[in-house]
């Protein structure tokens, strides 16, 4: 558990030119009170749940990241057992590297790396729309949403993950891919959240009861597939 | 599974839903907000709004509308009409509106469409294609402007594949010629579009019921479908379209919660 000095903190947003910085700051103000949407390394260290939007590139992303000098405080918070939610493009920026424009260098927090979808028969590039996410286990974060529960998806890459344990939930697109992963204090959705009406927001309202309660590690290892 | 998508369009003008919405009872049915969330509720899978507002001078009301509707609404919508320039296109997704829509002024300015995937990602731009049958050559439909009342000389299909290659991420192929007419919608046009494009296609015009629409979505290989009157009036809710659809095989999003 952590100190709760941080526990009641903010719910910051990291701004650094996101897309969706504002649907995402507005879906945090509908289920909670408006966020502190910042890039200041001080608000960083004070929140009591950090929010990485994202949408774009991968160059881009990490480019806006590292001129800003957040890559260091990201990591810090994280490494500090902090409660951290990625979304998009802030999901592929946590592992080790992307495909997109060759080999993007991502933050490395997660082993695995950001893949190119292939498109296919009826199977068009970008993914986008609303598809199921299937839960394989169980995450405070996912409390009361059902497995099978569709969620808005926009993106043409997707994270291949090195470690099955990461993965919390999959969706089907040609190919099974975390859509959902977790670990320790970090979540992160490849779907937008912000964008998936009541069981995104109701996914937020989860992540910002578990950030407030410091992050509390799910019980043991998952229910069966 | 990718779910197809059931989309209400409304028409605005000065930040005003016209032609009135009935479906359900509603304090304000010209409330773009009130009505965007009753159908959120619905189960709509997205929206559009088209904004009709005449008078350049009236454009702060439709900022307004797509401000008040991000702030109360999670679900994607495009907002289309009046978007000339980039910093158009800038102002509306900073508003909170997940993708623009444009249409004529994508013709007049192609490079406009390289500008805002360039900018913005392919993901937010949508181009609208009014397009109508060429009576003199079956299987050729031409390109349409303000509103379908121009013709533009310009293939339907060629166009269409001239501006998925400038970067629109997603077509709205109207037909003007079963528009209005709930009689179906052009499924030979969206067939051929689809088939010549690598990204979604959203079918628009001559909706008239849920048979209408699963024909748009398979025989015309369509994504996405359209519509206004049929859930406006209530003909139809979006329920009961995808009920039909979910019967017949394709794929729709149904969440037994709402």
């Amino acid at each position: 558990m952590l100190h709760s000095n941080f526990m009641n903190g903010p719910i910051v947003v990291l701004d650094y030119d996101a897309g969706n910085l504002r649907s995402v700051a507005r879906a945090v103000a509908h289920v909670d009170i408006a966020p502190v949407v910042s890039a200041d390394p001080s608000d960083i260290d004070r929140a009591a749940g950090l929010i990485l939007p994202g949408v774009g590139a991968a160059a881009d992303t990490m480019a806006n990241l590292r001129s800003r000098r957040l890559v260091a405080p990201i990591k810090d918070y994280i490494a500090a057992g902090r409660p951290f939610l990625g979304v998009c493009m802030g999901l592929q920026a946590l592992f080790e590297w992307s495909e997109e424009g060759g080999h993007q260098e991502c933050l490395g927090i997660f082993p695995g790396y950001i893949r190119r979808f292939e498109p296919g028969e009826g199977r068009k590039v970008p993914h986008m729309g609303w598809n199921t996410v299937e839960w394989v286990r169980e995450h405070p974060v996912i409390e009361g949403i059902p497995s099978g529960s569709a969620f808005y998806f926009v993106h043409s890459y997707y994270p291949v993950a090195d470690d099955p344990a990461l993965v919390l939930g999959e969706t089907s697109y040609g190919v099974t891919f975390p859509s959902v992963v977790a670990r320790d204090n970090v979540v992160a959705t490849q779907c937008h959240p912000e964008k998936s009406s009541t069981h995104g927001l109701r996914l937020y309202a989860n992540f910002i009861r578990w950030a407030r309660a410091g992050a509390p590690l799910p019980q043991a290892a998952g229910v069966p597939r | 599974m990718l779910s197809r998508r059931i989309i209400p369009c409304f028409d605005v003008d000065r930040g005003r839903v016209v032609k009135g919405v009935s479906f359900v009872e509603l304090r304000d049915a010209g409330d773009p907000v009130e009505l965007a969330k009753a159908y959120d509720d619905a189960g709509a899978d997205e929206l559009v709004f088209l904004d009709i507002t005449a008078s350049s001078d009236d454009r702060a009301t439709v900022y307004d509308m797509v401000a008040a509707t991000a702030d109360q609404v999670f679900i994607p919508f495009t907002i289309g009409g009046g978007i000339r320039s980039v910093s158009d296109m800038k102002i509306m997704l900073e508003l909170g509106a997940e993708k623009v829509s444009i249409n004529t002024s994508a013709i007049q300015t192609p490079d406009l469409i390289n500008e805002g995937a360039y900018r913005f990602g392919s993901q937010c731009i949508v181009v609208a294609i009014d397009a109508r049958r060429d009576p003199s050559q079956p299987g050729r439909w031409e390109v349409y402007t303000h509103g379908g009342r121009n013709p533009t000389g310009l293939d339907a299909v060629e166009w269409a594949k001239e501006a998925v290659a400038r970067g629109a991420g997603e077509l709205l192929v109207t037909s003007m010629d079963t528009d209005g007419h709930q009689r179906g919608y052009d499924t030979p046009l969206l067939r051929a579009i689809s088939d010549a494009v690598t990204v979604p296609v959203i079918a628009s015009g001559g909706a008239g019921g849920p048979e209408h629409m699963l024909a748009a979505l398979t025989e015309g290989r369509a994504d996405a479908v359209l519509a206004a009157s049929i859930f406006h009036f209530g003909t139809y809710s979006i329920r009961e379209v995808k009920d039909y659809l979910a019967k017949h095989g394709v794929p729709v999003r149904i969440e037994e919660s709402v």
